[in-house]
């Protein structure tokens, strides 16, 4: 029986190519210290793609740990609101640990277990990816390190607590704008020195290759099923599929699937921040150019002298200067066409789902959410916009508070 | 012929080895740095490795670390490094090579990257974050201009790629002694001169080591099996003290001066 959950060929699995490159992007810039540590995580993600019992125990996790498949739901206030397309969620809120992160978690810590390893870190932001990779480590008994900036411990605390509970140790990283950016170089730094026994479960589809493609894989499950739900639902597919981009796993792991399926717009949505000037924003795709950054060629936000500028997002899941190298593909070929959402947008569209719908998103789907409301505005009602709701909201609640009261 | 295999060559003759200090560019200031670069040059230093600061270095500790946010704050930027190089270089001895993020060559573009540095009367880079697989374009370009590309190899890399990278390299290879980040180490790994000694008969380019370097003793253990030493933080946690320790920038020079002697006797005393 073929797997329900894990990756199917497709059109588009050409990418990356064997160099890790999708067209001109991705690669590994990094030091050579981690080379043979990616050959090897490369190596042993190939087999386990070939092997029927890898596949078998991450479809029962996804099943019965994580509760897949999520549903797809039908927002109908919210489209009432909007007076135009209907406004479905597939809803990755409802899953295990509350977002998308543990699709990849679970893959990626059996990975680790694979290839022999005894110890995980992890880089978070939001804290949704160091909760998921916590959770897979406590279900395996790997001891595990999040490194997270201390400005993203303040304004995620029930994470930082459900991490500590799951028995992660958290590092705080001071270093820099003390943000997401700065727990990946904080991470990649233990990394250089552990990568004999650890893994690094890297959250998103950003850095060298092939984390790109693994995370993009373990996460496509959220586009296949999306697909499967369309089809027995409306008995054919959306006409538009939105989700939001920081580094930009949610928005792969649902476009990829549909990426083949070119009559379906796919809509990503960058963190806008206050406004377009550099340093108050994270719209990489919107505003920056191709550099590197993090190991891996794509768009980001540099000055002149290639230094990494400082961003801005309310929410800490899309603070970020770079994305995945796959979206910066997508957005040469324009096959993805991606928008920027400002904080207060954002903000806007947290409350219109939380009292039209009963559901508190996450900060950073309440950018999604936002740009769909503007998509499905622009369309006829029997067309039908989903919206990746990659995470719910009760780790933002005080903060959304803060912001609400004047932010300091 | 470069200036770095000049270098090799005349080291070769008199029997000598290498040993290249590593300072960041900007800190605490540009001043500073050149005036450093001079005193390194008259302790008899015969290679400096010039650190370009960069905002996100993932192969480096917390000092060199340290050391790049002191540059950056001080609004050091990459035409003001070239510019101070190239009023330096005019007046010393030992050849110059960066320690460059290929984000900063990237931005730049490769070919004016190199032409800035190149006039700089810089003579070669090493590029932390390109690893050989990705280097061809650049490779290419620095032949061209006979710009030393030095490629590093580590105790992680497979004995068949190290050959590899010995291949792709010019100048120097750089052999990283630990599996880690920049940073002084009180000890080496036992394999250290196992794994030299292997790469010695691997290839007739100069080896030099670097990473965990700090004092004469591991000097005179390693220099048997290498053409030269790295040793960064070892100096560059000298340099910081003159923004916390001292008033006088004339004493932390001194005290890098006193080191570099120190070295110096060690490996070729």
């Amino acid at each position: 029986m073929p797997s329900q959950f894990l990756s199917q060929p497709s059109p588009d699995a050409s990418l990356p190519d064997e160099n890790g490159r999708f067209g001109e992007f991705g690669g590994r810039f990094v030091p050579e210290t981690l080379v043979a540590a990616l050959d090897q995580l490369e190596d042993e993600y190939r087999k386990s793609q070939d092997d029927p019992g890898f596949q078998a125990e991450l479809d029962v996790l996804l099943r019965d740990f994580v509760g897949r498949p999520s549903p797809l739901y039908f927002a109908r206030r919210l489209t009432e609101k909007c007076g135009g397309a209907q406004i479905w969620f597939k809803r990755e809120d409802l899953n295990h640990t509350g977002a998308h992160k543990i699709n990849s978690t679970l893959g990626q810590a059996l990975l680790t277990m694979r290839m022999g390893k005894s110890r995980v870190i992890a880089e978070t932001g939001a804290g949704q990816h160091g909760v998921a990779t916590a959770t897979a480590c406590a279900h395996f008994g790997l001891p595990c390190v999040v490194y997270m900036g201390e400005e993203d411990i303040r304004r995620q605390q029930p994470n930082v607590q459900s991490m500590k509970m799951l028995g992660a140790e958290i590092c705080p990283v001071t270093t820099g704008s003390r943000t997401l950016r700065d727990a990946v170089n904080q991470a990649m730094r233990d990394w250089m020195s552990s990568v004999k026994e650890t893994h690094y479960i890297l959250g998103s589809v950003v850095g060298p290759h092939p984390f790109p493609l693994i995370v993009r894989d373990f996460q496509s499950v959220i586009g296949r099923e999306t697909i499967k739900q369309s089809e027995e639902r409306f008995g054919r597919l959306p006409d538009a599929v939105v989700a939001c981009v920081g580094g930009g796993s949610n928005a792969a792991g649902m476009f990829f699937p549909f990426v083949a399926e070119t009559d379906v717009p796919l809509i990503g949505v960058e963190a806008g921040g206050e406004n377009d000037q550099p340093g108050r924003h994270a719209s990489s795709l919107t505003f920056g150019r191709p550099g590197v950054l993090h190991g891996s060629f794509s768009y980001v936000l540099q000055d002149e002298d290639g230094q990494t500028d400082d961003v801005h997002s309310a929410s800490a899941g899309l603070d970020y200067p770079g994305v995945g190298p796959e979206h910066s593909h997508w957005k040469t070929t324009g096959r993805v066409e991606y928008r920027s959402c400002r904080d207060d947008e954002a903000l806007a569209a947290f409350d219109s789902v939380a009292r039209l719908e009963g559901i508190l998103p996450a900060l950073e789907s309440s950018h999604a959410i936002a740009k769909a409301m503007e998509v499905a505005g622009e369309r006829r009602n029997d067309e039908i916009v989903v919206v990746c709701l990659s995470g719910r909201g009760d780790k933002d609640a005080s903060e959304i508070q803060r912001l609400k009261e004047g932010g300091k | 012929m470069s200036a770095i295999d000049d270098l090799f060559k005349r080291l070769k003759a008199d029997g000598l080895k290498a040993f290249m200090p590593f300072v960041t560019a900007g800190d605490p200031n540009l001043a500073f740095t050149a005036k450093m670069i001079s005193r390194l040059d008259a302790e008899g230093c015969q290679l400096a490795e010039l650190g370009i600061p960069y905002s996100d270095p993932i192969a480096d500790g917390p000092v060199i670390q340290a050391s790049y946010t002191r540059a950056l704050n001080e609004g050091t930027r990459l035409k003001d490094i070239f510019a101070t190089v190239s009023a330096v270089t005019a007046e010393i001895r030992m050849p110059i090579v960066t320690m460059v993020s290929y984000a900063i060559i990237f931005r730049l573009g490769i070919d004016e990257y190199l032409k800035q540095a190149q006039a700089a009367g810089i003579a070669g880079a090493i590029v932390p974050d390109l690893p050989v697989d990705e280097s061809a374009e650049l490779a290419a370009k620095c032949k061209t201009r006979d710009f030393s590309l030095i490629q590093l190899i580590t105790p992680t890399t497979p004995r068949k790629r190290a050959i590899e990278i010995a291949r792709n390299t010019t100048g120097f290879i750089y052999y990283v002694s630990i599996t880690g980040i920049t940073g002084e180490r009180t000890e080496l790994p036992g394999d250290l001169v196992e794994n030299l000694k292997w790469l010695r008969e691997q290839t007739d380019l100069p080896i030099c080591v670097g990473f965990g370097i700090s004092t004469p003793e591991q000097a005179v253990v390693l220099k048997p099996v290498c053409d030269g030493m790295i040793v960064g933080s070892a100096i560059v946690r000298r340099i910081a003290r003159a923004t916390t320790d001292y008033t006088d920038p004339a004493k932390v020079m001194d005290d890098v001066g006193d080191f570099a002697k120190a070295m110096l006797a060690a490996i070729n005393g």
